[in-house]
């Protein structure tokens, strides 16, 4: 790890010896890796591999019972969310649930008055509807259409997942963890997502990326961890990682069915 | 064939949220009377009145300001189970300060307030990091608690309480004071909820892990509800205080728990003007209720009961639903 | 001195923890913290009383019916209240809160007020331990909450029914896969937990008298020792309960009696600071789910 150290530059985000328990389960055990600025690590495992685990952990919704965190060189274990946040770390859930009552774009607002923002943008923050219309329109939001004044109670599941992910791209990260941001879309509705992640790559964002849809997330990947029982089995190039046979077993076996 | 009701916002409406364009006064009258009444109706009655129903709207008032206080506080999801809390703490406060300093009125009051405010929010302080049900356990047996502390060390006063503490000069200045705070409280509180900060508050009571993965210290803002909520509490009890001219362990009773949120349930939680309503409602009637002892207690229960399980958006969504949009039977095909 | 301490503090930690367990277990299975608690309380007392001296029903039958009266009234509670707002805990506090405020103040507007109104002891009579008496009342306490808790752990430990309940605890969703009905399971434990309520009340209420006050003050207890332990941990409340029950009798017998009353005070003060859930609780840990 040291060599590696002396000749790449510093990485990004750093997570050694990281272990989490809950009760007799063990979600995450043991689990080092390294990401370095720029790139997109994709993060793959069956069901229950402790990979939501992984992201509550990094972005302090859950503490560690072991281990360390850090960005930027700057430890960050056990920080509370918002702190982590403010370091540059934002997220999306699984699970989206958004504000159903409030207009699309309002649910921005509350990204959009955190300290963050209210830091970079050196305390101004304009006319936050209007930014988050913006936010809307760079994620798909068709703004002839009307979609960012509905209600987010009335949104199909497609632009639910967008708002989330500009819920997250509000707080101008520098790294930004997406968790299953594909789950429950149409092949259409990735294809057109991808695109986003793509651009938001080229502006030199980090990302890390929990997927099940292997295919959508090795062409745009730079690196794939597999975790399996909350342990890494793998890591490497995707196409690498993929030829393993502890991944075929525990990752492809369980995906046959 | 089946009819079905539909509702269809008032175009007056439409244009007066979104677009701000008013063409004439009438609808300018249209958006400016519901704000009108309660202040009218206040400032303009009261001083008519007689003396006995000056008394009553007073205690309406303390009621309403600490419905409107509960208001605040569930915005962020916080049910809280004991206004008596703030009332006895800013009684106690305003109580102390005059009875063992001697400070009249006019510094006690603002005194208390902000001290009251900053007491009751250190001593929730550390429920706030916990989920909703806590924070209305500890409210609810807090007061009560305290009013053992009282009696059991027999600081200020014991069970006596602080007597003969200065009254308002008369009246009238109490009626219009307590008015003029309650207005601005009212349309304070709504222009907060309307507000960008208010959308981050109730996001906490909505979905607080969003807000907390947006970057924000819920415990921070939730902490700053209750100091704003407290406050208003605590000059309820100040004012009580000088209103009755003591301060003692009935400050900390359930009574100032139960009304208020029993008038904000029946009125409407989340409005402001919903619990000025209800408090406008209950207290009044159980003033005439007064014969009936401990059956309007009773009443105050099976109205928080009703109104949770049977009507939950409570009567003022109903009378402003009313005012804004049509209805009209539609046949269902 | 220091003998009747310790004994009369184990029975004081017994009536707190008799007090706790039903609030707890209606809490620990179904997440409805059931605010008419104290109000069942008293309801099981005075229907009691009823049975005893306007009825005139053997002890045993009444005691029996006061207990199986108060289940009921759990059921009708939770289908009647708390099924039509499940997944709103705030509504089910408010609405079960008016509901108790309603039962009890009924029972104060129809004069249910006064020295009359007791429950027999079990046996008469006292023990004496060294130069301590105690009566049966509060040895039969002792036993029961030592009864009682042993028969929970067992209940949820080793029967189908319990594991179910335990399973319903730990995962609404999982549960409902293993064909277990969520509402059904609500409905019970809000029974058992009432009917613990009345047992507390029939072994606890012979010391004194039944009396309206006496409702708010079981809430309260129960809360505090809840707030204390954690809230849903049992272990939690049986270490709450001798916590506060031995603080409370040592200060009223080395202190100052009144000064009893802050005990609570106290742990709860100390508890919220050093950790706000509650000693034993686990609930923080569970909520995180995402
Ligand atoms: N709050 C919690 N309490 C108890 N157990 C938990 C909790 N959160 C996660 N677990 C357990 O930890 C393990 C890892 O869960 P996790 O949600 O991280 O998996 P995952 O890889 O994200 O799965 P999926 O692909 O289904 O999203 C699982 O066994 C899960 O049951
Ligand atoms: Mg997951």
């Amino acid at each position: 790890m040291g060599g590696r150290d002396m000749t790449a530059q510093a990485p990004l985000l750093r997570v050694s010896n990281l272990t989490k328990t809950f009760g007799g389960v063990t979600a995450v055990s043991n689990l080092d890796f390294e990401l370095p600025e720029g790139k997109l690590l994709g993060v793959i495992g069956p069901n229950g591999s402790g990979k939501t685990t992984l992201v509550n952990l990094i972005t302090g919704f859950t503490r560690p019972v072991a281990g360390r965190i850090e960005f930027r060189g700057r430890d960050v274990t056990g920080w509370p969310p918002h702190r982590v946040v403010g370091e540059g770390i934002s997220r999306t859930f699984q699970m989206v649930r958004p504000f159903y009552q409030l207009p699309a774009y309002k649910n921005l607002i509350v990204p959009l008055y955190s300290p963050r923002v209210k830091k970079l943008t050196g305390g101004r923050y304009g006319d936050r509807s209007a930014v988050a219309l913006d936010l809307l329109e760079e994620v798909g939001f068709e703004r002839d259409a009307y979609v960012s004044y509905k209600k987010a109670g009335a949104l199909p599941q497609g632009y639910l997942k967008r708002l989330e992910l500009a819920k997250a791209m509000a707080l101008r990260p520098d790294l930004i963890i997406l968790d299953e941001l594909f789950s429950g879309l149409s092949l259409a509705e990735v294809a057109s997502i991808v695109p986003i992640i793509e651009k938001l790559k080229h502006q030199g964002k980090t990302i890390i990326m929990i997927e099940h849809r292997l295919k959508e997330l090795f062409r745009i990947a730079d690196g794939v961890l597999v975790l399996n029982y909350g342990r890494k089995i793998a890591e490497g190039l995707a196409a690498e990682v993929m030829k393993s046979p502890a991944v075929r077993d525990a990752y492809l076996g369980s995906e046959g069915d | 064939m089946k009819k079905r009701k539909e509702r269809i916002d008032r175009g007056i409406k439409v244009r007066a949220q979104d677009i701000f364009a008013l063409t004439s006064y009438r609808e300018m009258l249209y958006l400016l009377v519901p704000g009108a009444i309660p202040v009218v109706g206040l400032l303009c009655f009261a001083p008519m009145l007689s003396n006995y129903w000056r008394e009553v709207i007073i205690s309406t008032a303390i009621y309403a300001l600490l419905a409107i206080s509960w208001d605040m506080l569930m915005c962020a999801g916080l049910l809280s189970l004991g206004q008596s809390l703030f009332f006895g703490i800013g009684s106690y406060l305003a109580g102390s300060l005059n009875h063992y300093l001697g400070l009249p009125p006019i510094l006690t009051i603002p005194l208390a307030t902000i001290g009251g405010g900053l007491i009751c929010t250190l001593l929730l302080l550390p429920v706030l990091r916990l989920r909703g049900i806590y924070f209305a356990m500890v409210t609810l047996v807090l007061p009560l608690m305290l009013s053992r502390l009282v009696e059991a060390t027999r600081i200020l006063g014991g069970t006596e309480g602080l007597t003969g503490l200065t009254p308002f000069p008369n009246q009238l200045t109490a009626v219009f004071l307590i008015q003029i705070v309650l207005l601005v409280t009212l349309f304070g509180f709504r222009r907060i909820k309307g507000s960008d900060y208010g959308l981050v508050i109730t996001g906490i009571s909505d979905n607080d892990r969003s807000v907390m993965s947006a970057g924000i210290n819920i415990q921070w803002y939730k902490a700053q509800v209750v100091f704003l909520g407290a406050s208003v509490g605590s000059f309820a009890g100040a004012f009580g205080t000088h209103m009755d001219m003591f301060a003692g362990m009935p400050g900390f009773a359930l009574d100032y728990s139960i009304m208020p949120v029993a008038a904000a349930v029946v009125g409407g939680v989340g409005t402001f003007f919903g619990p000025l309503i209800g408090a406008f409602i209950l207290v009044p009637l159980s003033e005439a209720l007064r014969a009936l002892g401990a059956l309007r207690i009773v009443f105050y229960g099976l109205f928080l009961v009703i109104f949770v399980v049977g009507i939950p958006e409570g009567i003022f969504p109903y009378i402003q639903r009313k005012y804004q949009q049509v209805e009209r039977w539609v046949d269902v095909t | 001195m220091l003998l009747g301490t310790l004994i009369y503090g184990f029975v004081n930690s017994a009536i707190l923890a008799l007090l706790a367990m039903g609030f707890n277990l209606t809490f620990g299975i179904s997440g409805v913290a059931n605010f008419a608690y104290g109000a069942v309380y008293i309801f099981s007392g005075f229907s009691a009383w009823i049975f005893l001296n306007t009825l005139g029903f053997p002890y045993v039958v009444a005691v029996l019916a006061a207990i199986l009266l108060a289940g009921l009234m759990g059921l009708a509670i939770y289908f009647g209240v708390i099924l039509r707002i499940k997944g709103m805990p705030l509504s089910e506090v408010m609405a079960t809160f008016g509901l108790g405020l309603a039962i009890m103040e009924l029972f104060r507007y129809f004069d249910f007020v006064g020295f009359r109104y007791t429950l027999p002891v079990f046996f008469d009579g006292s023990l004496s331990i060294g130069d301590v008496y105690i009566d049966y009342q509060r040895i039969i306490i002792g036993l029961i909450a030592v009864g009682l808790t042993a028969a929970l752990y067992l209940f949820t430990n080793h029967t189908r029914t319990g594991l179910a309940l335990r399973a319903i605890a730990q995962d609404e969703r999982s549960a409902l896969t293993f064909g277990i009905d969520p509402d059904l399971v609500g409905g019970l434990s809000m029974a058992i937990g009432c009917a613990l309520a009345a047992i507390a009340a029939v072994v606890i209420l012979p010391l004194g008298t039944i009396a309206v006050e006496g409702g708010y003050e079981v809430l309260i207890n129960a809360l505090a020792v809840c707030i204390v332990g954690g809230l849903g941990s049992t272990v939690g409340i049986l270490v709450a309960s001798v916590l506060i029950g031995y603080s409370q009798t040592f200060t009223a017998n080395y202190l100052e009696p009144h000064w009893m009353m802050l005990v609570s005070l106290i742990a709860i003060a100390i508890v919220l600071v050093v950790k706000p859930s509650g000693l034993f609780s686990h609930q923080k840990e569970l909520e995180e789910r995402i």
